[in-house]
C-alpha cells in the first residue's frame, strides 16, 4: 500500500472512460462506465465473476473486435491526444500499438525466447539487427527475466517456468513501448513465489507506464494498485484510492464484497 | 467399521464375474483385429510371393512389353510421380488457403455453414463421379486432353476436401490465445496467419496432404475415366532440356500411364506370367503408399516436437 497520500481521482489522467458501454450482441455487459486511469499509477478493477472487469479490461485494446456481434458505445480516451480508442475510424491495431497486454495464462509463442520479445518489433517492420538485440535486452531487463536468460535467448520459450513465461509475456508486452499495459489476472495461473515476483514487477513497471490490473485476489489489488475500481454486474459501484477502498467503502457492496460477504 | 467375512466374499465374487465379461470383450476384440490384420497380411503375402521373381532393378527401367518376362513399370511409375506433382501443386495451394480462409477470414454466417457441409459431402464423393466430371470439364470443355495434366487436376480435384479438411483441423487446433497475443501486439490478420497461424499448424496440414496423396497414388477409376492409356512404351518429354529456356513443360500435355492402370491392365491378361508383373507392381504400389505415411507420421513428430502451448 502506499504512504504518501493520494488524492480521491487521479491528479494526471492518461486514459478516461466517459458514459462507457458494451455489449455483446444483446447482452448488455458494461453499463455506462466512468474510469480514470491515473498516469504511472496501478489502477485494479475487482469484483466477482461474470461482473464485466475483464470484459472492460479487453475494451482498452479492442480485443472485442476480433469476435462478430460486439458493439462500444461512448468514450474511451487516451490522453494527451484525446483518442477515442473505440471510435470505429480508429484501427484497432493503432490502439494495440499504444496499450500492450498481459493475458491470464501464460501464452509465449512456439518460438525461441528472442522471437517473443521481438515480435511486436517485427510487425512494425523492424529488422536491424541491433536495434533488435537492443530491444530484447531493454524489455527482458525491465521484465526482470534479463538475468536467468540471457544465455539462452534462443531457446524455446516453453522450456521455461510457469512465472518465467509471464515474466517472458510482460516482456513482450514492454518491448513495443506501450503507454498504458494491461494485465488481465496475470498471476491466476501462478504458484504464490512467481505471484510475489510478478507484483514486484508490476511496482517497478509503473514508473515507466500506466497500468491496469484485472485482478480476482482482493489481496493483490490491496498490495500493487494505486487506485481500486470495484465492478458487479456491468457496473462500476465504487472507485477510489485503493487504501479507502479497503478501509473505509463507501458503498454496502463493495463492503460486502471486500469482506468476502459474497463473491 | 469392519465388515463381516461374508460380505467381503460377496464383494470379491461381484468383482470376479464383472471381470470375467471384461476378459470376453478383450478377447473378442483381439480376435476381431486379428482377422483384419491376417487378411490384409495374407493378400500381402500372397501378393509378395507371386511377384517376387519379377522384382529386379530391370522392372523399374523397362517399358511395358508384350513378353511378360521382358516388361517393366517403368512409364508408369514415371506417370505417376509426373500426375501426383501436378496433383500437389495444385491442391496444396488451393486447399491450404480455402481452409485457412474459412477459419480465420470467412464470417460465420450460413453461407459459411452451407460451404462447410459441402467439402465434408465432396470428401465422399465417389471417385468415379469426378473421372466423369474432368472428362466433360477438362478433357472436352477445356480441351486439355488425355494427358499428364488434365489426370493431375483430376486427382487434385478429388484430394482437394482432404487437404481443406486437414488445414482446417490443424488451425483449430491452436489456442484462441495465441492468435489474441499476437493481435494485441498489433499484428495483422495476415501477419498473424503467416507468423503463427501456418506455422503451428503445418504439421497437421503436411500430414493432410500426404495422406491425401496417398490416396491419389492408387486411385484407378476417375484416371480410367479420363483415358489413360494402359501401353505406354515411352517416356514423356523431359522437364530439363539443353536450349534455354532449360525448363519445358511439354511432359504436361504427354499420354501417360499410372502404376494401377498398369496393374490393372496386367491382370486383365490371359497370360499368367502377366499376373506375376501385376503382383510386383502391386508390391511396389503399396510400398509407395507405406512409404508416403510413413513420412507423414515422421514429419509431423519432427515438427511437433517444436510446438506446445
Amino acid at each position: 500500500m502506499n504512504t504518501h497520500k493520494l488524492p480521491p481521482t487521479p491528479a494526471k489522467v492518461k486514459a478516461e472512460t466517459k458514459n462507457f458501454n458494451f455489449y455483446y450482441g444483446d447482452f448488455h455487459a458494461l453499463k455506462n462506465i466512468n474510469l480514470q486511469l491515473g498516469e504511472n499509477q496501478v489502477t485494479a478493477l475487482i469484483g466477482p465473476s461474470g461482473c464485466g472487469k475483464s470484459t472492460l479490461l479487453r475494451s482498452f485494446n479492442r480485443m472485442h473486435d476480433l469476435y462478430a456481434g460486439n458493439r462500444y458505445e461512448g468514450e474511451l480516451l487516451l490522453y494527451p491526444d484525446d483518442t477515442n480508442l473505440v471510435d470505429p475510424r480508429v484501427d484497432p491495431i493503432e490502439v494495440r500499438m499504444r496499450l500492450s497486454m498481459v493475458f491470464q495464462k501464460p501464452n509465449p509463442f512456439p518460438k525461441s525466447i528472442y522471437e517473443n520479445v521481438i515480435y511486436g518489433q517485427r510487425v512494425r517492420g523492424v529488422t536491424k539487427r541491433s536495434v533488435l538485440d537492443d530491444k530484447v535486452e531493454e524489455a527482458l531487463t525491465n521484465a526482470a527475466l534479463w538475468n536467468e536468460v540471457k544465455h539462452r535467448l534462443h531457446d524455446m520459450a516453453f522450456a521455461l517456468s510457469g512465472g518465467q513465461q509471464q515474466r517472458l509475456c510482460i516482456a513482450r508486452a514492454l518491448a513495443t513501448d506501450p503507454e498504458v499495459l494491461l494485465f488481465d489476472e496475470p498471476t491466476s495461473a501462478l504458484d504464490p513465489i512467481a505471484t510475489a515476483s510478478i507484483e514486484e514487477l508490476i511496482h517497478e513497471l509503473k514508473k515507466k507506464v500506466t497500468i491496469l490490473i484485472v485482478t480476482h485476489n482482493m489481496q493483490q489489488a490491496a498490495r500493487v494498485s494505486d487506485y481500486t475500481a470495484y465492478m458487479y454486474l456491468g457496473e462500476l459501484i465504487e472507485f477510489g484510492v485503493t487504501d479507502e477502498i479497503f478501509i473505509k467503502p463507501k458503498d454496502k457492496r463493495t463492503e460486502d464484497y471486500i469482506t468476502g460477504r459474497f463473491g | 467399521m469392519s465388515l463381516p467375512a461374508e460380505e467381503i466374499a460377496a464383494i470379491r465374487a461381484n468383482i470376479a464375474s464383472r471381470k470375467i465379461r471384461d476378459l470376453i470383450f478383450t478377447g473378442i476384440g483381439i480376435l476381431c483385429l486379428g482377422i483384419a490384420m491376417m487378411t490384409i497380411a495374407a493378400l500381402f503375402v500372397d501378393m509378395l510371393v507371386t511377384g517376387w521373381e519379377r522384382l529386379r532393378p530391370e522392372f523399374f527401367t523397362e517399358f511395358p512389353s508384350r513378353r511378360a518376362g521382358q516388361a517393366g513399370i517403368l512409364s508408369a511409375w514415371v506417370g505417376s510421380v509426373l500426375v501426383m506433382l501436378v496433383t500437389a501443386a495444385v491442391a496444396v495451394p488451393l486447399g491450404v488457403a480455402a481452409g485457412i480462409w474459412l477459419e480465420e477470414y470467412a464470417p460465420k454466417h450460413w453461407i459459411t455453414d452451407v460451404i462447410e457441409i459441402n467439402i465434408n459431402n465432396l470428401a465422399g464423393v465417389p471417385s468415379i463421379i469426378y473421372g466423369l466430371l474432368a472428362l466433360g470439364l477438362f478433357v472436352y470443355t477445356f480441351g486439355l486432353g488425355q494427358s499428364v495434366r488434365t489426370a493431375g487436376l483430376t486427382l487434385a480435384l478429388l484430394i482437394l476436401p482432404v487437404v481443406i479438411v486437414a488445414t482446417r483441423e490443424a488451425i483449430r487446433s491452436i489456442p484462441q490465445m495465441i492468435r489474441e497475443a499476437a493481435y494485441a501486439l498489433g499484428a495483422t490478420k495476415w501477419q498473424t496467419v503467416k507468423d503463427h497461424i501456418l506455422p503451428y499448424s503445418m504439421p497437421g496440414i503436411l500430414t493432410g496432404i500426404i495422406i491425401g496423396l496417398s490416396r491419389a497414388i492408387g486411385e484407378t477409376a476417375p484416371i480410367i475415366t479420363i483415358g489413360a492409356l494402359t501401353f505406354i512404351a515411352f517416356l514423356p518429354p523431359a522437364p530439363i532440356t539443353d536450349v534455354a529456356p532449360y525448363v519445358s513443360f511439354e511432359w504436361l500435355k504427354a499420354p501417360f500411364t499410372v502404376m494401377p492402370i498398369q496393374i490393372f491392365n496386367w491382370t486383365s491378361r490371359p497370360d499368367p506370367n502377366f499376373h506375376q508383373n501385376a503382383a510386383a507392381a502391386g508390391v511396389i504400389l503399396v510400398a509407395m503408399t507405406l512409404s508416403m505415411n510413413a513420412l507423414a507420421i515422421w514429419l509431423r513428430y519432427r515438427l511437433r516436437k517444436n510446438i506446445k502451448w
